[in-house]
């Protein structure tokens, strides 16, 4: 019995360390910023489409990434795959270091469909609420979070109309609220602010910027290039594949072209 | 599953009923209107109304709430909410039983209405007392819910989900025994009669009018309803997925 424990303790540190300390050190660095991280992933939807052909990327802590490209590309199909609504088939997806789709990630992202997911036959403030709840918040939590994720998206003077009543930019605004409540660490918005108007948009940024800057990644999807100069990492996406990921500065440079809009063009070959 | 959530699901779905008042009308005041309009049709023998009346009140809870409740939950997988509802930290037990619990209260409140009317004004006697009979159809408007539940993954629009009352409510109202004595029917027909849970609804009221005190067949039918019920509620939350 003595004579095997001191064996097994070696065998031990051979398994800490299969690679050198600073390599070692180096994974342990990428896997606590890394709050997503895919690798070779492929999804076939419906047994017959396509979606995503062995992607990988990973993406860092505390930063707005834009998933870009054109409708059917790919990128709410990825998005689920994220928020764990579409099952890994093939790869594997980590996501705040569990695979995707896990428990223990429910209560620590959050989702904002491309359709209003919101209920049209209720208020704005009983539609929050009831997701408040549902996330887990109780009593006046869940009211102080209703009124704060109002007031970040502008909508405090509709919090008792129904929601049937606003318009569509206002009832994206109220899914978007939806999406902040019970302060997610990670937050995979689908088109957020595609068809609000030029001065909602801007507030929409800052919101995300300020998101960003205490520490919270976001997500943002859209076809729409001109909101892709505004994130500070972008996976360019076409035909399930990514085209280039890169931060828009990088991505002009690389390319010598003046707009992303060019440089996806320029990489789409067209 | 957890009770807070359960109950706040109740709540969003009863408050999504209250914002619409004429579904609310809708769902009282037209089984009143037609259990009167029974009577009338019945006009020269009224022993026959007072069999059948109780009978209907075992079916109506059921017919709506299949009804309601197929269609918010197939508007629920539809706009992306339960979606939504999918990536947060919910049990999928606190949805199904929440609109349970919703549609069984709603039930309650239709039961009570439609029994005082046909108890009350139209003086249908019912041997086994009125708190039995709101039992019983609050029973059949839970097993109801959770038929309607369960078929709305069946359907991909509201038409479909409305259309689906013709293959799975109809052809257990027709053989249910209200039309005609269930011993009459051919053999086979009996056979499905007896796999069909609305037979048991139906039988539980037929039960309560002729008895003064619970029989054990009455205790079995309702015990065959809750069964059914929870059956279909769990094939309900298999049909929602968590991951597609």
């Amino acid at each position: 019995m003595v004579a095997i424990v001191p064996a097994l303790e070696v065998s031990d540190k051979r398994l800490l360390w299969p690679v050198p300390p600073v390599a070692s050190f180096a994974i342990l660095l990428t896997v606590m910023t890394n709050i997503v991280s895919v690798r070779d992933l492929s999804v076939v939807l419906g047994g017959r489409f396509q979606a995503l052909r062995r992607v990988s990327f990973s993406l860092q802590k505390g930063k707005i990434v834009g998933f870009i490209g054109p409708s059917g590309a790919g990128k709410t199909t990825l998005m689920r795959v994220i928020v764990g609504r579409e099952r890994v088939r093939t790869g594997q997806v980590t996501v705040l270091g569990f695979s995707a789709g896990a428990k223990e990630l429910r209560s620590r992202l959050s989702y904002m469909t491309q359709e209003i997911s919101v209920y049209s036959d209720l208020t704005v403030h009983e539609n929050l609420l009831y997701f408040a709840r549902m996330r887990g918040l109780k009593g006046k939590e869940a009211l102080a979070a209703c009124r704060e994720v109002l007031r970040q998206v502008a909508m405090t003077e509709k919090s008792g109309v129904l929601v049937m009543n606003l318009s569509g930019g206002q009832k994206q605004r109220v899914s978007l609220a939806i999406a902040l409540l019970g302060d997610p660490e990670l937050l995979v918005l689908d088109e957020p602010t595609v068809g609000l108007d030029p001065v909602l948009r801007e507030q929409l940024w800052k919101l995300f910027r300020e998101l960003a800057a205490s520490g919270k990644t976001i997500i943002v999807s859209s076809h729409v290039m001109d909101e892709a100069e505004r994130c500070e990492d972008l996976l360019l996406i076409r035909d399930g594949k990514i085209v280039a990921h890169d931060t828009p500065g990088q991505l002009c440079e690389k390319t010598g072209t003046k707009s992303v809009e060019r440089a996806f063009l320029k990489l789409a070959g067209a | 599953m957890s009770i807070r959530r359960t109950a706040a699901t109740a709540g969003r779905v009863l408050m999504q009923l209250l914002h619409d008042p004429r579904t609310i009308a809708l769902m009282i005041v037209v089984p009143c209107v037609l259990v009167t309009l029974l009577k009338y049709v019945f006009n020269s023998q009224p022993r026959l109304f007072d069999n059948l009346a109780p009978m209907i009140l075992g079916i109506f809870p059921l017919l709506m709430m299949f009804l309601v409740t197929s269609i918010t939950t197939l508007r629920e997988r539809k706009t992306g909410t339960l979606d939504r509802l999918m990536t947060m930290p919910i049990s999928k037990l606190d949805i199904v039983f929440g609109y349970a619990g919703a549609f069984s209260l709603l039930g309650l409140v239709q039961a009570c209405v439609v029994s005082a009317v046909a108890l009350g004004l139209l003086g249908v006697t019912v041997l086994g007392g009125a708190a039995s009979v709101l039992l019983a159809a609050v029973l059949a408007a839970f097993l109801g819910t959770s038929l309607g539940l369960f078929v709305s993954a069946f359907a991909t629009s509201e038409f479909q989900a409305v259309e689906l009352v013709m293959p799975i409510l109809m052809p257990q109202i027709l053989l249910c025994g209200l039309f005609a004595p269930r011993e009459h029917m051919a053999r086979f027909l009996q056979w499905l009669s007896d796999v069909f849970p609305l037979t048991y609804s139906v039988d539980a009221m037929r039960q309560i009018t002729a008895h003064p005190t619970w029989t054990g067949v009455f205790v079995r039918d309702l015990l065959i309803v809750i069964g059914c019920a929870i059956v279909a509620l769990i094939l309900g939350s298999i049909t929602i997925r968590r991951q597609e």
